[in-house]
């Protein structure tokens, strides 16, 4: 089993997909209806094989698992290494699972260059889980930085009005943060020889240069969490995007910024972490707070939903920067939360966006009448948003604010109310799109969701609910790993306090 | 007496010009029927000095009592030349039939012009370092002129003549004041008097000899501030010729930078470092800024050279081995992007005429998705963004730049990168975001297919091996400053 190369499989058999796409010849109708069809099965193929890791991942080991190490530039001392740990391996599950739904959601909404479309998301896919594998540091920022490739295009090319604007900004702002990040990089590599992970761990770098590597890193992780006030990136992009885009943007994307904080961040700059916690919280609850009641005020269903999305974010940072076993296994069980229940809120949009053709919430009401089975849908989605308990949302908040109440009262009450906020904000939308009495004349046609938006959301709500009621499985595999990881920096953080008081 | 075995180093460069005339020769006997055979041959006599240069024994070895130098920081380049140099000539063949400019002499001044280049990247004296320098650039300007019917061709010949024998003259003041203050014109004997000096520094004259010698190469280069002849030349010379400036003489001039800084000038990295660190920023912001509003795609490409340069001098600037290494493994991503890239430019053709606007690449996407895409690439790789080559050049320049401690000079390095991800971005735009515009003719020959496939494939494929380029390129670079 060991010797079974099940990551690289997983990662690169997107990629195999996508060739056989683009061999596909014909004219346009075979093309898109065969390219469809070859990136279902191979998107669903790989999401079978990650499975295996499910299965296989021993629960008790906080050490990397499945792991594979070949030399690749032996010039620089980079290999080819990958592995996946608890922090980063139902991330491993989530890219995976997300695909074979977009590919699914977008199967009647994409029309135009299906075959372009189809292999740009199954290269993102390579991208995304390449990035939760990577265990080199050069290897992480290629995929990290080469997703912004296939996103890139998909907002330029099916996105909506403001499409290039929106495209434009994300790169940019995203690529800016990134570069930032290469050089510290660079710098920890001639620092300590290597840009192995599972050495630089272990490895303690300097105190002085500690601060200027965490901030390096924040450029790059804070613009993709996003972080208030870098932010302003996200409801471009999500409203501009297509419903899949959108999907996997708020679904993984915004996960590879908080889980570079947990891979690199924290473990690697605890000294510099610790120095710039209170910064973090601060920003942290500015979001909280701020994108929440900017949430209320939308007029877009999507950019509401995007907003929201900045506010949980707020909470995933949060709770990676209280330290503790909570707050931290809290945050990354939020952020697979927000990642199903996101995606299936934005999925939601997308059900009616393609049958009326506007996001704006005023043009809706009393579609309970026409379509209860999308009603029912929306509600669990909307619900889990909110943190109801039964819902996996819940289960993420109560651990980060048990986790926040012990390092700061005041942070903690403060979050809290983003609960409330999120509560109204998300209700109200309910209320506003479903309930009420169906008045517009064009919404009197319209009709329920078919089987196939039905198969989408499906598994998107049996997950939320099943994380909801019976967390143990998920929090069973992230657990070991978390308490390593906060060991890791008491210990690191205690050896400091030694040194300063030696000094004295 | 001269023997055999002294000539031996020199055995590319003798086999090269005795090809030149040959063809020549053989040009003005036949007449211009002969074009397309010229060339071919011109091809074929690259690759076999290819072959020659490498069964040459490597090793440092010179030759004519010290002015001439072969190293495999010679051959490396070289060959990148080589390569240049070829892919110039294919791509013209079919090109220059279109336009009526076949004529025989284009494939023998580029072979001229690449006899310079050898002799440049070999120098050890600056005697013969400028003999190389203005063989390379007589041919060049007649090159650029080469459309002599065209305003703008005759032009851009003629603006390139006149800025390059401006360089050329300030070069030489910079040899003879060089020459002067220090009693010789060898590179060895550079290098010893300066190891010499202990901790004196060099007398002031020096310092204002080399300047002006930089100031000479910079131009070469085309890094800014001397730079502005370049988006016009680019502009104004037919299109392979356009290719063949945007490669070939930059990387002999590269070479020719690398060589006379780390070599006799070594020691005084004190003294240069900060003024190719301010040429390497000016380069890099201003390539970056200027191209935004270029709608031309030949001076688009011009301005990225520019920047492109800035980047190399960055590698230049840290003035280690590690920095050598970043130049010769950003070169050569950057001459296969930049070949690749003046293909596609070449298969901007519209009812038998060339276009350049960039605006008429919209929509190619649809039109000619595997063009698009092609040219796509280049653009993500010039931009620097991994997984594609162009990544990895700017990774070795700036691992380079951190080492030797240039912190600043890298923050702005990658600032430029994004600021000039900008304008390759836009071309992407145009292509796969705007309605269609008419469909380019599709008289794009299959050698030039070719080159654009094989292009592609090496900036895309580039990340499964790179160490073989890097490896080379380090050994290149430890030989060339442990000699």
């Amino acid at each position: 089993m060991s010797d079974f190369p099940i990551l690289s499989l997983v990662t690169f058999l997107p990629l195999v997909g996508a060739f056989f796409i683009l061999l596909i010849r014909g004219d346009n109708e075979v093309v898109a209806r065969n390219a469809r069809m070859t990136a279902l099965w191979t998107s669903s193929i790989t999401f079978f094989l990650s499975l295996l890791l499910w299965t296989g991942f021993d629960r008790k080991s906080a050490a990397f698992q499945f792991v594979e190490k070949n030399p690749w530039i032996e010039s620089f001392d980079i290999s080819y290494h990958m592995g996946v740990d608890g922090i980063s391996v139902l991330f491993v599950l989530l890219s995976t699972l997300l695909t074979p739904i977009c590919v699914l959601a977008s199967w009647d909404a994409i029309k135009v260059r299906v075959r372009e479309y189809m292999i740009a998301f199954l290269v993102l896919e390579t991208l995304m889980v390449g990035m939760f594998c990577a265990l080199d540091f050069v290897l992480f920022y290629i995929f990290f930085e080469g997703v912004l490739i296939p996103m890139f295009l998909i907002i330029g090319v099916w996105g909506g009005q403001r499409r290039v604007y929106a495209a434009f900004k994300f790169f940019l702002y995203t690529l800016t943060g990134s570069v930032l990040m290469l050089l510290a990089i660079l710098a920890i590599y001639l620092q300590a020889g290597t840009t192995d992970v599972p050495t630089l761990l272990k490895y303690a770098l300097p105190g002085d240069i500690q601060y200027w590597l965490w901030l390096a890193f924040f450029a790059s992780f804070a613009v993709k969490v996003p972080m208030w006030p870098v932010h302003t990136w996200l409801p471009d992009a999500h409203v501009e995007a297509p419903t899949a885009g959108s999907v996997i943007l708020a679904g993984v994307l915004l996960k590879m910024g908080a889980y570079g904080f947990l891979r690199f961040s924290v473990p690697m700059l605890p000294i510099a972490t610790d120095f710039f916690t209170p910064m973090v919280f601060s920003l942290s609850i500015i979001a909280v707070i701020y994108t929440s009641l900017v949430a209320l005020v939308q007029l877009d269903m999507k950019k509401l939903i995007a907003y929201s999305s900045v506010a949980h974010m707020g909470f995933v940072t949060l709770g990676i920067f209280t330290l503790n076993q909570q707050g931290v296994t809290g945050a990354i069980f939020q952020m697979l939360s927000h990642g199903i229940v996101s995606a299936a809120l934005f999925l939601c949009v997308g059900v009616i966006y393609d049958r009326m053709h506007t996001r704006e919430i005023s043009r809706y009401g009393g579609l309970a009448e026409r379509m209860p089975v999308y009603a029912f849908f929306f509600m669990i989605f909307m619900l889990a948003s909110v943190g109801l308990p039964g819902t996996s949302g819940f289960v993420g908040e109560i651990l980060i604010l048990v986790g926040l109440f012990q390092v700061s009262t005041w942070a903690a009450t403060l979050a809290a109310t983003g609960v409330i906020l999120g509560a109204a904000y998300m209700l109200w939308l309910y209320r506003r799109v479903i309930f009420g009495k169906l008045t517009k004349d064009d919404l009197k046609s319209i009709m329920d969701m078919n089987r196939r938006e039905v198969a989408v959301f499906t598994p998107l709500l049996v997950l939320t609910i099943l994380m909801g009621v019976y967390p143990g499985p998920f929090l069973e595999i992230i657990e070991v790993s978390v308490a390593n990881l906060v060991d890791q920096h008491k210990t690191a953080m205690a050896a400091v306090e030694a040194l300063s008081v030696s000094g004295r | 007496m001269l023997s055999m075995t002294q000539l031996m180093p020199a055995l590319p460069e003798i086999v090269l010009a005795c090809t030149c005339m040959a063809l020549l020769m053989l040009g003005v006997f036949r007449g211009d029927s002969s074009t397309r055979s010229v060339s071919w041959i011109a091809v074929l006599a690259l690759v076999v000095v290819g072959v020659v240069l490498t069964s040459v024994q490597s090793g440092r070895m010179v030759a004519f009592g010290g002015q001439f130098i072969v190293d495999d920081f010679a051959h490396f380049m070289k060959w990148l030349v080589i390569i240049g140099s070829s892919l110039a000539i294919i791509m013209s063949i079919n090109f220059n039939e279109q336009e009526s400019i076949a004529r025989f002499e284009y494939p023998v001044l580029i072979l001229f012009a690449t006899l310079g280049m050898f002799m440049m990247v070999s120098a050890n004296d600056l005697i013969s370092l400028y003999v190389g320098l203005e063989l390379q650039s007589l041919a060049l300007y007649v090159v650029a002129a080469f459309r002599r019917d065209s305003l703008k061709s005759s032009e851009a010949g003629l603006k390139y003549f006149v800025l390059g024998a401006l360089s050329s003259g300030m070069l030489l003041y910079g040899c003879s004041l060089i020459y002067g203050f220090a009693g010789t014109t060898s590179f060895d004997g550079l290098a010893t008097l300066f190891k010499g000096l202990g901790g004196t520094g060099p007398s002031v004259g020096l310092v204002v000899g080399l300047v002006f010698l930089i100031a000479g190469l910079a131009f070469k280069v085309s890094a800014v501030p001397f730079h502005m002849w370049t988006p016009d030349v680019y502009e104004g010379a037919p299109t392979p010729v356009t290719a063949f400036f945007a490669v070939a003489p930059k990387i002999a001039a590269i070479a020719l930078f690398i060589r006379v800084l780390t070599g006799p000038f070594g020691v005084l990295i004190a003294d240069w470092q900060q003024v190719i660190v301010l040429i390497s920023i000016a380069s890099m912001v201003l390539g970056a800024l200027a191209a935004i509003w270029q709608d031309n795609i030949k001076r688009l490409l011009a301005y990225s050279s520019i920047g492109h340069m800035g980047y190399a001098l960055i590698g230049l600037a840290a003035g280690t081995e590690a920095g050598v290494r970043g130049i010769l493994v950003y070169m050569t991503i950057y001459l296969a992007m930049n070949v690749g890239t003046f293909c596609c430019v070449l298969a901007m053709r519209r009812n038998g005429r060339m276009v350049e606007g960039i605006s008429d690449l919209a929509g190619l996407a649809r039109n000619q998705p595997m063009l698009a895409l092609s040219l796509a690439i280049f653009m993500f790789s010039m931009a620097g963004i991994p997984p594609l080559a162009g990544f990895f050049g700017k990774l070795y320049i700036f691992l380079a730049a951190i080492e030797s401690g240039l912190y600043t000079l890298a923050i702005i390095g990658v600032l430029a990168s994004v600021i000039g991800s900008y304008y390759y971005l836009r071309i992407i735009k145009i292509m796969y975001f705007d309605e269609p515009a008419e469909v380019f003719d599709r008289t794009i020959g299959r050698e030039v297919k070719i080159i654009l496939v094989g292009t592609t494939l090496f900036v895309t494929f580039f990340i499964i091996r790179p160490d073989i380029v890097v490896s080379g390129a380090g050994t290149a670079a430890r030989m060339l400053l442990a000699g």
